[in-house]
């Protein structure tokens, strides 16, 4: 049974279909990759599963269970948290307290989330910001505290929403191993990037949406021989520079 | 009865475009808005008393002494509350009514004034069964015609279209070289000139004393908040309604009631549209 | 790994930590060093608002719902102790914890509906809440309508709450309450509910994805809130031994916690002292010295105050405080020759 089931769900905003029956899996512990151009569908795909917007039609499955048209803090609670695209800083408070925030979803003892926020803040490397006022980090410190903050609630599905946006190539680097020791400790990842550094080296599975249909869903390494991939979004050069890569061993 | 309702409506409608005018473009309750009426009543009532001008033309004196009180309220307070949470200005506005309250108290003493022998004063009109009150006749078609004016001038002048484009988006209006700054104040002014030309005519049926502003303003306050923010259509229809809900209380129930249904009214109409009937 | 929170060494927010445990000592001895009754009355007042505004913080400063109803629950809390001992001719302790209760009750049954309302609609619904509860209760027979409630003579002492000739033993009790209530609100600083407090009014919908139920946290803040303003009244009402609506249940009321919050600093602990320092005495002292000269020249004052430190200084006192100490640290880390914080 697959951690997280989206099956033919819709959404629509009067005539505009953002999501037209989009269905895919993600396996536990797996890293999916969500890509396609802007205005493919997305965040919004993101937002039904996340709770923020009750889909129009279709199911959501996590962990087996129906959480279809559940509240954003019921979804969350189940173990299901998302970071935002355009971050979301909980200003006037701390670095640490955003990450304490998370902490305490899991953690009623404090000392417990102490330890855990102190935790994710190590892991994301935000430790000599943690007394500043979230508002004053740069961006790049903001997502990383995004992610900090989601991975503080101790979810079993980590979503991230272009976290790579933004950084610079060493820091999309950084990022990378982030999410790498991420799945080595178990959490299952769904991951929307424009990025493609940052999400085809490292995905088990990657689907494909375009205009809100899903057009692939696929290892990268076929994805990026899909035609209707290739016109819609990757284009022919990266197409192929992905395939030297993956020949020349770079990419596993 | 109904007759009654909706004139005091549309009066309680001029006072809530004002305050509409200034919530839609600044997102501010201005928490002074009732007592500027008062100002207006005191100006109108020591022209009546003093030079024997008669209310209804003072309401043009009013109006244009609001007017710069309105101007005067963003040029030395408001500017500094722009971009703070909204909290700020209402705070300050509070202040400010207290501040108006009291001088116009110490000056004139909390003795309700009357003027006697105006136009309009206790003449009544009788049309068929209908019986008008003339003063609040008058008042009430003035309200229409002037709420009536600053729609248009909202919606079908270039300067309205200013207005508008600072409402949606300061910086980008800014961008287009509509000076933004001279648009706040403005707006103000006109917003407080609404609420002066009804304190104008007002003398000829109100008793004037520094307490009279205040259940006008919150009544104003409901008024465009039930309309909707940004809706001068909605100010107006949430007066009207406001209007005759207080007289049919008053009468059906009884006088004390009046109030607890008008504010119920409002409980009731945002817990089922929480923008207000036209709101955006 | 938690190393790095807890090597500060002093900083300000401990040093402002040891102020308010000096301030907390010295209080009690306040009636031993003035025996002038109306100075003992405006520190009675000063504690009073503090404690109210407080209450109030907790709602509206830590949890960001800025609500001006809170006279209602004043006047509940005033209420109930009030007629227990003049309608039912007892001790007001069973109408303090009924009024406690009921305005708990009423603050959740209320705020449910509000919440929905954002920003201004939100205020403007409070307003709306103050003026239906005040009219209501004057025409209210039960709870003595406009006439209100007259103590009669009753015994002085614990028992009835109440002393004839001396505001000391009221000036104890007021800083029970103050006591108590900074204490709660202390403790709900620290707590995880605290915490989820503070994220509803930094980003509802951001709180929400990390699994906090706003409505319930939300919710909890009100009754909590609702209860402390109720014992509020409760004191009130035995010092003053007498409550009419207009004296509790009105919109200016409301106004005067929001204000005494915001001036000192909302969202802080010790924000409500602070303004509440500020504001009563400069009320009390012109209306002392003014308020006789007729035609409200103290509320004329009050009003251009108000608009003053409102503008100027929006984050309150406490923005003052932090301006003060930030100045302190520049220069000896200047001294120092340490360089300033680089960008992160």
């Amino acid at each position: 049974m697959a951690l997280l089931e989206v099956q033919d769900v819709t959404m629509k905003f009067g005539a505009l279909v953002a999501n037209d029956r989009v269905s895919f899996t993600v396996e536990a512990g797996s890293i999916v990759g969500l890509i396609g151009p802007n205005g493919a569908g997305k965040t919004t795909l993101f937002n039904c599963i996340s709770g923020l917007y009750k889909p129009t039609g279709g199911r959501i499955l996590f962990n087996g269970e129906d959480v279809t048209g559940l509240t954003p803090y019921q979804i969350a609670r189940k173990g299901a948290v998302r970071t935002f695209q355009v971050v979301r800083p909980l200003k006037d408070m701390t670095v640490f307290d955003n990450v304490l925030v998370g902490a305490f979803l899991r953690c009623s003892d404090k000392r417990e989330a102490f330890g855990t926020a102190a935790e994710c803040i190590h892991l994301c490397d935000l430790e000599q910001f943690q007394e500043k006022p979230a508002g004053e980090l740069s961006i790049g410190g903001k997502k990383r505290l995004e992610m900090a903050r989601a991975l503080a609630t101790r979810p079993k599905l980590l979503m991230l929403d272009e976290v790579m946006a933004g950084l610079t190539a060493t820091e999309v680097k950084a990022s990378l191993e982030v999410i790498r020791r991420l799945r080595e400790s178990g959490i299952t990842m769904m991951i929307v990037e424009h990025v493609m550094e940052g999400i085809m080296p490292i995905a088990d599975k990657v689907v494909v949406l375009d205009g809100g249909v899903k057009i692939a869903e696929d290892a990268p390494g076929r994805i990026v021989n899909d035609e209707h991939v290739i016109e819609a979004y990757l284009g022919a050069k990266y197409s192929q520079r992905f395939k030297t890569m993956k020949e020349s061993g770079r990419i596993v | 009865m109904l007759v009654d309702g909706m004139l005091s409506g549309m009066v309680y409608a001029l006072v809530a475009a004002g305050l509409c005018l200034i919530w839609g473009v600044m997102d501010i309750i201005n928490f002074a808005h009732g007592e500027y009426l008062m100002v207006a009543m005191y100006v109108s009532y020591w022209l009546g008393f003093l030079a024997n001008v008669d209310p209804v033309l003072s309401t043009v004196a009013a109006g244009a002494f609001v007017f710069i009180l309105g101007a005067l309220t963003y040029k030395l307070i408001i500017r500094y509350t722009i971009g703070k949470p909204g909290l700020v200005a209402l705070l300050a506005t509070f202040g400010l009514a207290m501040f108006l309250k009291n001088v116009c108290m110490n000056l004139f003493s909390p003795n309700f004034r009357i003027l006697s022998g105006t136009w309009l004063g206790d003449k009544t009109l009788h049309l068929g069964d209908l019986i008008f009150p003339v003063p609040q006749l008058a008042a009430g078609i003035l309200a229409l015609i002037v709420v009536g004016a600053v729609y248009a001038l909202v919606n079908s002048t270039r300067f309205g279209w200013a207005i508008q484009a600072t409402a949606m988006d300061r910086d980008a209006a800014e961008l287009m070289g509509i000076n933004t700054e001279r648009i706040y104040v403005l707006v103000f002014g006109i917003g407080g000139a609404c609420v002066g030309i009804a304190g104008g005519i007002m003398p000829s049926y109100l008793a004037v004393h520094p307490e009279v502003g205040s259940m006008f303003g919150l009544i104003a306050f409901v008024c465009v908040a039930m309309g909707g923010f940004g809706s001068i259509p909605g100010a107006f229809l949430a007066g009207l309604l406001v209007g005759v809900v207080e007289s049919l209380a008053g009468f059906y129930v009884a006088p004390v009631f009046k109030y607890i249904a008008v504010f119920g009214l409002y409980l009731a109409v945002v817990f089922l549209r929480p923008k207000g009937i036209f709101g955006w | 790994m938690v190393n790095a929170v807890q090597r500060k060494a002093f900083s300000g927010k401990d040093a402002a930590w040891l102020a308010f445990l000096a301030l907390l000592v010295l209080l009690p001895l306040v009636p031993w060093v003035t025996a002038n009754s109306f100075r003992v009355h405006v520190m009675i007042l000063v504690l009073l608002f503090a404690s109210m505004a407080q209450a109030w913080n907790i709602i509206g400063g830590y949890c960001g719902q800025v609500s001006f109803g809170h006279s209602v629950f004043f006047g509940i809390g005033a209420y109930g102790a009030g007629m227990a001992v003049v309608t039912y001719g007892g001790a007001p302790w069973p109408g303090i914890l009924i009024g406690m209760i009921a305005a708990a009750v009423v603050g959740v049954i209320i705020s449910y509906p509000c919440f929905k309302l954002s920003g201004h609609y939100f205020a403007i619904a409070t307003f709306a809440i103050v003026e239906i509860f005040n009219r209501a209760f004057l025409v209210w027979d039960w709870v003595g309508g406009a006439l209100g409630l007259d103590y009669p003579l009753i015994d002085e002492g614990l028992k009835n709450l109440m002393w004839q000739n001396s505001k000391i033993s009221y000036y104890y009790c007021v800083l029970v309450i103050f006591v108590l209530i900074f204490g709660v609100v202390r403790w709900l600083e620290g707590h995880r509910y605290g915490y989820f407090m503070r994220a509803v009014r930094e980003g509802q919908e951001t709180a929400e994805s990390l699994g906090v139920n706003s409505t319930a946290i939300k919710l909890a803040a009100m009754a909590l809130s609702a209860a402390l303003a109720a014992i509020c009244g409760a004191f009130f009402v035995q010092y003053n031994l007498r409550v009419d609506p207009p004296m509790v249940m009105s919109l200016d009321m409301s106004m005067k916690f929001v204000l005494v919050t915001i001036l000192g600093g909302s969202g802080t602990l010790i924000g409500p002292l602070l303004g509440a320092a500020v504001l009563i005495p400069l009320q009390e002292y012109t209306r002392a010295f003014w308020g006789g000269l007729g035609g409200g020249v103290d509320l004329i004052i009050f009003g251009l105050l108000i608009i003053l430190m409102v503008v100027k200084q929006p984050t309150g006192m406490i923005g003052i405080v932090h301006d003060i100490h930030n100045w302190f640290v520049r220069k000896n880390s200047a001294a120092k020759g340490d360089v300033p914080n680089g960008a992160p």
